[in-house]
């Protein structure tokens, strides 16, 4: 089955020109990974950016930089590449780039009971931006209780869940804002994995202290 | 409009193709000649996609050097069944530039037994891409000023869109219009492709 609910442009664009913050490009890319076609989108963008990049403007004082580059490179070893690991013979249910974050596949989480038969695992970033979790969804079940404000993403990665008319199955990533209500529901018969990325909020209300945050690392 | 020469391919694409060349060979022969071509047609490139963002000649002077010394040892991945240099070159750059800030930008990986591949027939893909390569850099040039303009902003100056509208002075809604506009342009000349 192909997947249906792709990316937007609006988060595509911005994973493609390395602007967008690392939270959101982990369900991106890990979209990305079961999904060919929005593969191709993303290859054209970067087509587009290649096309803007020949028409830019042009400096000059190629020779000094050209004696530089040779003095300095030319003559060093070239780096190894790493070889590949050899694969397990049965295909692991979470691609990269997630599964290494997580620190390995399905079989080897440590979940979290949310209640109500739900469990989460959060998962660390770098970003201050955003919050990410991966999500166990009992089969037939509303996904929890969760407000949040601001942008959200989320992408299946096993089992389905049902919004209003849309059925999200394996790949399929559902763009969410504050304004949307939705009661996403697990779908009978099997339970659903997902990646969920929000807009984290914000622990400190002084402006101040927020301003301080990434400077102190708290 | 670009020459055409009796092949009836543009100029343009004929510098394109010339580079596809140059740097197939730099990966299998690390011809130092050939190099230097890509060098001296990149480097100036590369160097003001640079400067848009640290604002800063010799920092970019040194993303720059950064970025080629990388082209010059990643030559043996390029694929040449992509056919576009300057799509592979800008990704490059794009990663050096994300490093130099310490940011991270998680990527999916073509060997994971996981990763679901394309079910187009390695041959085809290669025909499929150098034609769409150059079916994307002919809608490039139909494109109005004002969506190349944010295109430009929103792959070189490594902005936010809203940073973007208070630049221009235009409200957020125009911004993200232009681009949807823009890509639906590209998309729909590469028809039936996307």
């Amino acid at each position: 089955m192909s997947v249906k609910h792709h990316i937007s442009d609006a988060f595509l664009i911005d994973y493609a020109s390395g602007t967008l913050s690392e939270g959101w490009s982990l369900a991106v890319a890990t979209h990305l990974a079961l999904c060919p076609k929005c593969r191709k989108r993303l290859a054209a963008m970067e087509g587009a950016a290649g096309a803007l990049l020949d028409k830019s403007a042009e400096s000059g004082g190629e020779d000094v930089a050209w004696a530089r580059f040779k003095a300095r490179t030319i003559d060093v070893k070239v780096e190894e590449i790493k070889p590949v690991a050899a694969s397990p013979k049965v295909p692991p249910v979470l691609p990269e780039p997630l599964r290494s974050y997580l620190g390995g596949d399905l079989g080897d989480l440590k979940w979290r009971a949310l209640g109500r038969g739900a469990y989460q695992i959060l998962i660390d970033t770098k970003d201050t931006e955003t919050q990410v979790r991966l999500l166990r969804i009992p089969a037939g079940k509303p996904v929890p209780e969760h407000t949040h404000e601001g942008r959200e993403l989320t992408l299946v990665l096993a089992g389905s869940f049902r919004d209003g008319d849309d059925l999200f199955a394996r790949g399929d990533i559902e763009e969410a804002d504050g304004d949307l209500l939705h009661t996403p529901t697990a779908t009978e018969g099997e339970d659903c994995i997902c990646l969920a990325v929000t807009e984290a909020p914000l622990k400190f209300s002084s402006w101040i202290v927020r301003l301080m945050q990434p400077i102190l690392k708290i | 409009m670009n020459k055409k020469n009796s092949d009836g391919l543009a100029a343009d694409d004929l510098a394109k193709s010339e580079m596809v060349r140059l740097l197939s060979i730099v990966g299998r022969e690390r011809s130092v000649e050939a190099f230097e071509a890509i060098f001296r047609y990149y480097a100036p490139r590369i160097r003001s996609f640079m400067v848009m963002k640290t604002k800063d000649r010799q920092a970019a002077e040194e993303l720059m050097q950064e970025t080629m010394t990388a082209v010059w040892n990643k030559a043996g991945q390029f694929d040449p069944a992509r056919g576009n240099v300057s799509a592979w070159i800008y990704t490059i750059a794009r990663n050096v530039r994300i490093d130099a800030y310490r940011r991270k930008r998680p990527e999916f990986d073509f060997n994971d037994p996981a990763f679901v591949a394309d079910d187009v027939a390695p041959a085809d893909q290669e025909f499929q891409q150098l034609q769409e390569a150059q079916l994307l850099r002919g809608a490039m040039e139909t494109l109005p000023e004002e969506q190349l303009d944010v295109l430009r902003r929103a792959f070189f100056d490594d902005v936010s869109h809203s940073t973007i509208a208070r630049d221009l002075g235009v409200p957020l809604g125009t911004v993200k219009s232009r681009i949807r506009l823009a890509f639906e342009k590209l998309r729909s000349s590469l028809e039936g492709r996307l």
